[in-house]
């Protein structure tokens, strides 16, 4: 294609194109305007690019030792940098169609309500905020305290709701009456009939978690038709007694102890009161066991590891996504309000659910709008590099590898190799040129 | 945006009745619920930076940001105060400052030199020229570092201003030009050829006619380039070692992270809201430029 095929208009001329030193004297002009962006573009840009590539085919760093294409080879069969280009590839291939997707859907919605923009204002914000700051802000989200990261903290109080934490984490069965379950609760080793007191003495339950609650220990009358007991600390200054409530020996209250029958079938459960006692009345005649139930010595929720080396990758990738959907919303809120109302009306007026019209019309009208928000985001995610560098913490950083990370840290994050550093950055421009064609070419066919 | 074709769509219906009225609402209510939904997911890790910051030394590194909505008391702008008198901090800010002022301006005033003689001026290869503007537009700022890290070196402005200032203008240029020529090839011809008529000279209608045309277009940039340059990390971090902006003033401190929340959160908060700043005072110029920059 010729240069003068790309401009559909041939440019203003100013003066008609008289003496040939008129014409030099315009040359002149241009090139006047153009110099300073010609410098930068050359110094900056061209020059770098090449020093690079040639580096690149060095070792180390200067150009005294040629390694050929053994940069690059170590760039393929190195662990830590595979590992990196596996992660890039993850990052390509599941943030663009994400992203891409949600701007969708929220474009589509946002359509659908008066407070839209107000919704793209916050949706649109992190756009404006430094990859590297957002990336922070997602690492305080990612603690794995629940008491410091709101994830897991989220995520606490929701599994609280369906298994609370104990409230001992541990104790041992004073006597040998009880016995543990593999389940992690005590057992009363001997069944139990109707009249029957079930005497639960616990030791070694760290002071600081018996309930403030927590009164003197009672050993309760036998309870006709029923079961009761006592769940209590049985343990004071100087020792005790073991098996014997005595004077002294607080009861341990909120405790869940459990009924079965002789076949092992829960039947019912309680919890104990602030002097220990529980009770299981209207029982018919049989033989019973009770036991303390595994529920008590629950575990609190530890929170999940966002920044361990399994999760890191996704961890990131979630953070990433929340940053970039808003770009896309826009994006494609634009070429949603740029498709004729008329042709969404024919479709309707044509029988069309509003699924139909979305699926057949919508989305093929929107089609370029679609592959421009995407191939966006494949070039950031191909380059991406603040925000894994704020969201990993230094021990995770070989598994949340990525290219752009890998050159820095390469070339000026310790090791200071340029060639292999070099070799990376090629790698990556490369990864670009499909992309750059694409331009090219859209280009030349808008002009 | 598309507020405007919203507005049409969920106008109510002339003569419409309640009960009709109350059942399209209703029809809607899943919609504003995901909404809100997703709008509160989407403040949430900004607030919490915020509400970090605002936690004493002590309470930082220990409670999660949530427990101020309980213990309203413990929220202090000390921790920002604390930071204004942080030498480092305090000169990373200004640091950034400059960057970002220089890196927005320079490369506006090159840039519109460009595109208008893209636009405007006849020279031969001028479409090869600009189709070559547009290759650099993808080149990955990785491509420059090394070299320029000796480059810079050997000259001895390594670790200064303006060696970031310089960097962030050459890369920030093919998108300026780009945009600025698309831009100022719209400008109506006649215009153009009523001035070169008079006999005003190129340099006269850049001035005169052009920029103020162009106005728009280079706001839109302005915000793009001021963006981009503080937002910027990789750069400095590799151009300059005690030259640091904010980005890198915190990036040092990260290795401590959870000992240090009293200065990472409100050091990230400053770093975060004057873009933020930025973004709500120009917000129609920033999305302006992002739909002519993607959306062609």
């Amino acid at each position: 294609m010729s240069g003068a095929s790309i401009t559909a208009e041939p440019p203003v001329r100013g003066a008609p194109p008289a003496s040939a030193g008129g014409r030099w004297r315009r040359y002149a002009v241009a090139a006047a305007f153009l110099g300073p962006a010609a410098l930068f573009l050359i110094v900056w840009i061209i020059y770098p690019a090449i020093y690079t590539f040639v580096q690149s085919l060095y070792r180390g760093t200067g150009f005294s030792e040629f390694a050929g294409i053994d940069n690059y080879k170590t760039l393929f069969t190195s662990p830590n940098l595979v590992q990196a280009i596996k992660n890039n590839a993850i990052w390509v291939a599941v943030v663009p169609a994400a992203v891409t997707a949600l701007g969708l859907i929220f474009a589509v919605l946002t359509e659908r309500v008066r407070w839209s923009v107000a919704f793209k204002t916050v949706v649109f914000m992190p756009m404006a905020v430094s990859a590297f700051a957002a990336g922070v802000t997602w690492r305080i989200m990612y603690q794995q305290d629940p008491d410091q990261g709101a994830i897991n903290a989220a995520i606490a109080s929701a599994k609280g709701v369906f298994s609370p934490e104990g409230v001992l984490s541990q104790a041992a069965p004073s006597t040998d009456a009880l016995k543990p379950t593999p389940g992690g609760g005590l057992d009363l080793a001997k069944p139990l009939s109707p009249g029957g007191v079930a005497t639960l003495g616990l030791t070694r339950v760290p002071s600081a978690e018996v309930p403030p609650t927590a009164k003197q220990a009672v050993l309760p009358e036998p309870l006709q038709g029923g079961i009761d007991g006592v769940v209590w600390r049985d343990f004071k200054p100087g020792g005790g007694t073991p098996g014997k409530v005595e004077e002294g020996e607080l009861g341990i209250p909120g405790v869940t102890v459990e009924l079965r029958d002789a076949g092992g079938k829960t039947l019912s459960s309680t919890k104990t009161a602030d002097d220990g006692t529980f009770k299981f009345p209207g029982l018919s005649q049989g033989q019973y066991q009770v036991d303390i139930g595994a529920s008590t010595f629950a575990k609190p929720f530890g929170g999940v590891s966002w920044l361990s080396a399994q999760l890191i990758t996704p961890s990131i990738i979630i953070a990433y996504i929340w940053i970039w959907a808003g770009f896309a919303m826009v994006v494609i809120a634009a070429g949603l309000a740029a498709i004729p109302r008329d042709v969404l009306e024919a479709a309707r007026t044509d029988g069309a659910t509003e699924w139909q019209v979305f699926r057949r019309v919508t989305v093929p009208l929107l089609a370029p709008v679609l592959s421009v928000v995407f191939i966006t985001l494949l070039i950031q995610v191909l380059k991406v590099f603040d925000i894994v560098i704020a969201v990993a913490p230094q021990s995770v950083q070989d598994d949340a590898n990525v290219i752009a990370l890998a050159m820095w840290r390469t070339s000026f994050g310790g090791v200071s190799d340029f060639g292999l550093g070099s070799a990376i950055a090629v790698f990556l421009f490369i990864l670009v040129i499909p992309v750059l064609l694409l331009n090219i070419s859209r280009f030349r066919r808008e002009v | 945006m598309t507020a405007a074709a919203a507005e049409v769509e969920s106008r109510p219906v002339a003569g419409e009745s309640v009960a009709t009225k109350i059942l399209r609402v209703l029809g809607k209510a899943p919609v504003h619920f995901v909404l809100v939904l997703v709008g509160l997911l989407w403040l949430v890790p900004t607030l919490g930076l915020f509400l970090t910051s605002l936690f004493s030394a002590t309470d930082v590194n220990s409670l999660g940001w949530w427990e101020i909505f309980s213990k309203p008391s413990l929220a202090t702008f000390q921790n920002y105060q604390e930071i204004w008198h942080n030498q480092s901090i305090r000169s990373a800010f200004w640091t950034t400052v400059w960057i970002s002022l220089g890196g927005t301006f320079l490369p506006i005033i090159i840039a519109a030199l460009a595109g208008y003689a893209f636009a405007w001026l006849e020279f031969p290869g001028r479409d090869w020229l600009f189709v070559l503007v547009i290759a650099l537009l993808v080149v990955p700022l990785q491509m420059a570092l090394i070299p320029m890290f000796r480059l810079y070196s050997d000259l001895g402005i390594f670790d200064t201003v303006l060696s970031l200032v310089l960097f962030h203008t050459a890369f920030g240029l093919p998108f300026a030009i780009f945009l600025l020529r698309n831009f100022f090839i719209g400008i109506p011809k006649e215009l153009l050829e009523a001035a070169r008529i008079d006999g005003a000279s190129e340099i006269r209608i850049f001035l005169r006619l052009i920029l103020p045309l162009g106005l728009p277009a280079i706001a839109s940039l302005a915000i793009f380039q001021f963006l981009w340059t503080w937002n910027d990390l990789l750069v400095a971090l590799s151009l300059a070692r005690d030259t640091q902006p904010l980005t890198v003033a915190i990036f040092s401190q990260l290795r401590q992270f959870g000992n240090n929340l009293e200065l990472i959160a409100p050091a990230s908060f400053v770093s975060l809201i004057v873009p933020l700043a930025v973004f709500f005072a120009f917000q129609r110029y920033f999305v302006q430029g992002l739909l002519a920059g993607s959306v062609k």
